[in-house]
């Protein structure tokens, strides 16, 4: 691989792609994207084949200078590389859940998937501090149309809420910017992540980061945003949206914030824990009354989101570890528990869950993935999410038993709300005529649902695969933020042996 | 033994995924076929390990099987542990669970669904035996949601039902609360041993016992704390008190899922649970305080509306309840061996009583209320006698020194445990356990009364009118109305006689390993160190005063004759207590209004607070605030921006001079 510029390739791709799509339009853009999309995933594997597990930190870089303070500069450790895995996995699979329901201005529409492909990509790859925010904020301009120009009803109330939230953090995140290159001297991110800028400094560069940052994940109280959003966006969009959007911000946190203001992340992760654990509680209830399909699971994400930002600032591996599975598993589960809405939304063209009911009697093999996808957003043991949840959780624990606790009422309510769902769409008698006449899954429903239930399981019985990557990265980023950990509240203390076994019958009653 | 370990879990595996991707497009009989096979080959080969252990030729061994997780410190993998304890669950679970495959054809014929009922079985199994190969915490836990999973999936299965798909989910949810503990317990283990295996944990919890630590704010005992979170989770899955309440719903599935699920194994995880932590609970005094409490506490409370409710299966889904109270407390007072040897011969015989209730349905065209049974004595005679050894050994009728059914061993060992371990705690469990067992024997005996004895009183049932086509006043004087019970055919039939060998036979052939240790002079020898075997207390068991001994025979007399009395020699009895004692019956009949409850506290607030947090959260504040409070100001400023630019001159000369005035006034200043 030394020397041929892979991810600039993986890049180009899509853009061929996407001016391409502009110009044929109609039907034959479908095409265009799927094969664009399907080559982007093919040299997506071969990066993952070729990426050395244990070799530099970074790799597959590439440089080249523009002009003074900013180069063209992309490179990716293990965290950049699973993340760009899981868009470029989920890419041909938006563009099949794509393939019918889209009829208006289709070149246009595939266009714009394949232009947030190649941001994506140069997001999670870039190692130039500008670069990675032209990436990071022009990601917005793709997902703004799909939302304003093929969205639902209410598209631009929620295209320009989601706009607004968005860019209001951006902007104090590009003048922290500023300051880090003229006091570093240099926009290189790697450089930077080493760099110790001074404690005071980092306070007000951590909190202007944190503003872009929660917005993008979105923790509590600035989620609102999120339900509006997935519910006119359509399906295609909401699975790239909770796929790959959201891991925006918790990619965020973990390239910048903690390494570059270890101080002021210890000492701001009180704050982090306060609204990750009203997010868990708060959005996990409100998902349980949710009427609207696509609006439970919007705000299930924010849930489980939470549960990432307080794994990231648990400030162990396996806070960090679990931080990035659930970051994974929850692309792969949340986009595919949309693509569930969106293949009964293409039949009966509502998301009302009412409407729904029995449907695992005209359509077992869906219900069936929409179990697992379900099970999988559960948490349970063998599928992605598990994994996540209970290193981050175990994490957590590690530094405060308070937030673990909270944290993990989060299993109670999630299994409330999904399996609700469940119940109201799949059991039950089939009470709406339309509902019970729907056909089961086509064969292109099957491709897009099947892949996602393989690579969900395979994440839950052998995450090694997925671990492996990036475990030197979190070494290194652990050693680099453990001085600033928070001190645990769990204090284990010596003291004299009890008695040595509480039935031993010589030592009546052992109590203490 | 590897490759028959292996075999053993893996085979209901592979059935069920088979059986499950196949579903219909082949016919039932092969999904039947697949399943069934591979059970009976577990089983098969689950017996030479059990003996084995039984015979001391075998030893603990681990199968390693895949890497799981690794991250930092933490590792845990994919590997399967066998040993005296796993040994005797295997046993249970794929026996059992080879009967209910068998039973199953017999009793879901008619069902179109057979394929996917099939694989959720094997599924089950799989999880179950997964459950307890289980070397690490984590991979318990896997096999502990794996059988909350099948639980929920079975539960449900007729989900046409609103009532079923309301009782999985309920089984679901309350479990995950104990989930909670479960999780936490992990969690706190990890932390404080670094490590999720549980024979490194076993080994160094002795050290921990005198160290504190944390949690909430609070300073406790490590191995209190750690146990007590650890037991929370096995309440849920084990039903005790407080969690209870997904139980009786959950007989909701079909008949041979409460008998596999429901009676015989996933129930008796929390309990294996503590059992295989042994050695970590004995050195936490008051977690074990607690589990004993809790243990007598359930097996009192759950015995209580055993003796009132109508439902065939809810009688006996308390009845298990209460059964596994008896184990906890076994646990409680330190006698694992004696929790694991009711856990053994409960598994036979209340097997047996749910498929037996699941035969007397069948006969009865699915009418499960026993107000309409009566006089199905002489009509199902093989499920009659198959129920009376049930009742038998459930009641644990026996004379002392010479034979009895499977329950006198196990019932009268956990009573004489309790009391021989002396404390306050273990005395109230003693008496607990000995007022519940005269109500297991009452409502037993009740239910075979009025399920096998008396008059008929079918045509007041509706299933039976259905199948009749004829009211009660038409049918006049014959109560019956001309329906004919039929007895079960004999793929139904084979697992019952099975299963009552197991009941008459289990508690005599295996006393002396299970409670003992051993046959011979070697005690502890069979467990070999997979449980904490407490010889102190095995010895002081078997000293206990001849009055202690005989309490529990006379006490299971007493709800004989209690029950012979009121459903057979006065039947007006109970009408007249209920007349008198309205308020008891109600709150009793009401299962003490726990569901009422639990649904004013816990399931409405959540759903009120939901729609608060919406309405009055996200949109009435954060949104109206936010982004349409800026938008609301961004409207009106540059509305009022508007009116000032104006394009008349004397507009811009005003705003100019007092811009002037506020310059000047701010340089002077």
């Amino acid at each position: 691989m030394d020397g041929f510029p892979i991810l600039t390739t993986m890049m180009l791709v899509p853009l061929v792609g996407a001016i391409l799509c502009l110009f044929i339009g109609g039907a034959a853009a479908r095409g265009v994207a799927l094969a664009a999309t399907l080559a982007t995933f093919a040299l997506g594997v071969l990066l993952w084949a070729s990426y050395d597990i244990g070799g530099a930190q970074w790799q597959f870089t590439e440089r080249a200078e523009l002009f003074e303070g900013f180069s063209y500069a992309l490179g990716i450790d293990g965290i950049a590389l699973m993340l760009i895995m899981l868009s470029v996995f989920l890419m041909p699979i938006c563009v099949l859940a794509s393939w019918t329901s889209i009829t208006k201005r289709v070149g246009e529409y595939m266009s714009a998937f394949l232009f947030m492909e190649v941001l994506m990509i140069g997001v999670f790859a870039a190692q130039d501090l500008f670069l990675f925010y032209i990436f990071f904020e022009a990601g917005l301009i793709p997902m703004y149309l799909i939302i304003g120009v093929w969205g639902g009803d209410n598209r631009i109330y929620a295209s320009y809420k989601f706009f607004l939230y968005t860019l209001f953090g951006s902007v104090l995140m590009l003048i922290a910017m500023f300051w880090m290159v003229a006091e570093a001297g240099t926009s290189d991110i790697p450089t930077l992540m080493q760099y110790d800028f001074p404690v005071a400094a980092q306070f007000w560069l951590f909190l202007a980061f944190f503003a872009s940052f929660a917005v993008k994940m979105p923790m509590w109280p600035v989620h609102t945003w999120l339900p509006d959003a997935h519910v006119q966006a359509p399906t295609a969009g909401s699975v790239i949206l909770a796929g790959v959007l959201l891991k925006l911000g918790g990619y965020g946190f973990i390239r910048f914030s903690l390494p570059m203001f270890p101080d002021a992340s210890g000492e701001l992760a009180w704050l982090i824990f306060a609204l990750s654990m009203v997010a868990v509680v708060y959005t996990s209830l409100v998902a349980l009354v949710q009427q609207d399909m696509k609006k439970l699971i919007a705000y299930s994400s924010v849930a489980h989101m939470a549960l990432v930002t307080a794994g990231l600032f648990a400030f162990n591996v396996q806070g960090l570890e679990g931080a990035m599975m659930i970051m994974l598993g929850h692309g792969l589960v949340s986009g595919a528990l949309f693509l569930c809405v969106g293949v009964i939304y293409d039949r009966l063209h509502t998301r009302e869950i009412d409407r729904y009911g029995g449907l695992s009697i005209n359509m077992p093999y869906y219900a069936l993935f929409f179990l697992l996808f379900t099970m999988a957003s559960v948490g349970l043991p063998g599928t992605s999410n598990f994994i996540g949840e209970f290193l981050a959780l175990a994490g957590i624990y590690q530094t405060s038993t308070w937030v673990a606790f909270v944290c993990t009422t989060g299993i109670i309510l999630g299994a409330a709300y999904m399996l609700y769902l469940y119940r109201r769409v799949a059991f039950g008698v089939q009470k709406n005529e339309d509902a019970a006449a729907m056909p089961d899954i086509t064969a292109r429903e099957w491709a897009m649902m099947a892949p996602i239930a393989a690579a969900v399981l395979w994440m839950g019985v052998y995450p090694e695969s997925f671990l492996a990557p990036m475990r030197a990265d979190i070494a290194a980023l652990d050693a680099r933020i453990a001085s600033a950990a928070p001190a645990n509240d769990s204090q284990l203390a010596d003291g004299a042996p009890r008695a040595e076994a509480a039935n031993a019958i010589a030592h009546e009653g052992g109590e203490h | 033994m590897q490759t028959q370990i292996l075999l053993i879990v893996f085979l209901p595996l592979l059935a069920s995924i088979i059986a499950g991707l196949v579903n219909k497009n082949a016919p039932s009989v092969f999904a039947k076929s697949i399943t069934t096979g591979a059970l009976f080959v577990s089983a098969a080969l689950s017996w030479p390990i059990f003996l084995g252990f039984l015979g001391g030729t075998a030893t603990a061994e681990v199968v390693p099987v895949l890497k799981w997780v690794q991250s930092g410190d933490m590792t845990f993998d994919w590997a399967l542990r066998v040993d005296a304890l796993t040994a005797v669950m295997l046993v249970v679970i794929n026996s059992v669970s080879a009967l209910v495959h068998l039973y199953s054809w017999g009793y879901m014929e008619e069902d179109p669904d057979q394929p996917r009922f099939f694989a959720y079985l094997s599924l089950f199994t799989f999880a179950m035996l997964m459950l307890v190969t289980a070397d690490n915490l984590v991979q318990m836990f896997f096999g502990w949601e794996g059988v909350g999973l099948a639980s929920y999936l079975l539960i449900g299965f007729w989900f046409k039902k609103p009532s079923a798909g309301a009782a999985a989910i309920k089984a679901f949810v309350v479990n995950r609360v104990g989930d909670l503990g479960f999780m936490l317990g992990i969690f706190g283990t990890f932390l404080v041993f670094q490590t999720t295996s549980i024979s490194e944990i076993l080994e160094a919890a002795p050290a921990m016992s005198g160290t504190t630590i944390g949690f909430l704010g609070m300073r406790l005992y490590t191995m209190d704390i750690l146990c007590i979170l650890l037991f929370i989770g096995a309440m849920g899955k084990s039903a005790q008190l407080f969690l209870h309440t997904w139980l009786p719903d959950a007989m909701e599935g079909p008949t041979p899922v409460s008998a596999l699920i429901h009676a015989a194994t996933m129930v008796t995880a929390g309990v294996f649970m503590v059992c295989r932590l042994s050695p970590m609970f004995e050195t936490a005094p008051t977690a074990l305080a607690i589990v004993t409490v809790v243990g007598a506490a359930t097996c009192f409370f759950a015995a209580t509306i055993g003796t009132t409710q109508w439902d065939i299966k809810r009688v006996i889904a308390y009845s298990t309840c209460s059964q596994l109270g008896y184990m906890f407390f076994a646990a409680g007072v330190g006698a694992y061996g004696v929790a694991m040897f009711h856990l053994f011969t409960h598994a036979f015989f209340k097997a047996l009583l749910f498929l037996g209730a699941g035969s007397v349905i069948h006969a009865m065209h699915h009418e499960q209320d026993m107000r309409y049974y009566g006089d199905l004595r002489k009509k199902i005679p093989i499920t009659f006698w198959a129920m009376m050894a049930g009742t038998l050994a459930i009641t644990g009728v026996g004379v002392l020194g010479v034979f009895g059914f499977a329950g006198f061993y196990s019932k009268d060992a956990i009573l004489e445990a309790a009391f021989a371990r002396g404390t306050g705690i273990s005395q109230f469990a003693f008496w607990a356990g000995a007022v519940a067992a005269l109500l297991t024997s009452f409502y037993s005996w009740r239910l075979m009364f009025l399920t096998f004895w008396g008059k008929p009183r079918w045509i007041d049932s509706e299933h039976i009118q259905h199948s009749v086509h004829k009211t009660p006043e038409e049918a006049g004087a014959d109560t019956t109305g001309g329906y004919k019970p039929h007895e079960s055919p004999w793929s139904m039939l084979i697992p019952l006689i099975l299963l009552t060998v197991g009941a008459v036979l289990a508690g005599y052939i295996y006393k002396y390993p299970f409670i003992d240790g051993s046959s011979d002079a070697v005690n502890g020898a069979f467990w070999g160190g997979s449980i904490y075997f407490n010889e102190n207390l095995v010895h002081a068991l078997h000293a206990v005063p001849l009055w202690v001994k005989l309490t529990a025979t006379v006490v299971m007399i007493t709800g004989f004759i209690g029950a012979y009395i009121a459903y057979i020699a006065k039947p007006d009895i109970p009408a007249k207590f209920v007349e008198n004692f309205g308020w008891l019956h109600r709150f009793v009949y009401n299962k003490w209004y726990f569901d009422e409850l639990y649904d004013r506290i816990f399931v409405k607030p959540a759903f009120w607070l939901g729609r608060q947090f919406w309405k009055l959260g996200d949109i009435g504040t954060i949104d109206r605030f936010g982004p349409n409070g800026i938008a609301w100001v961004v409207e009106r400023s540059s509305g009022a921006a508007k009116t000032i630019q104006s394009g008349y001159l004397y507009t811009y000369a005003l705003i100019m001079l007092l811009g002037l005035i506020a310059a000047i006034t701010w340089v002077l200043l």
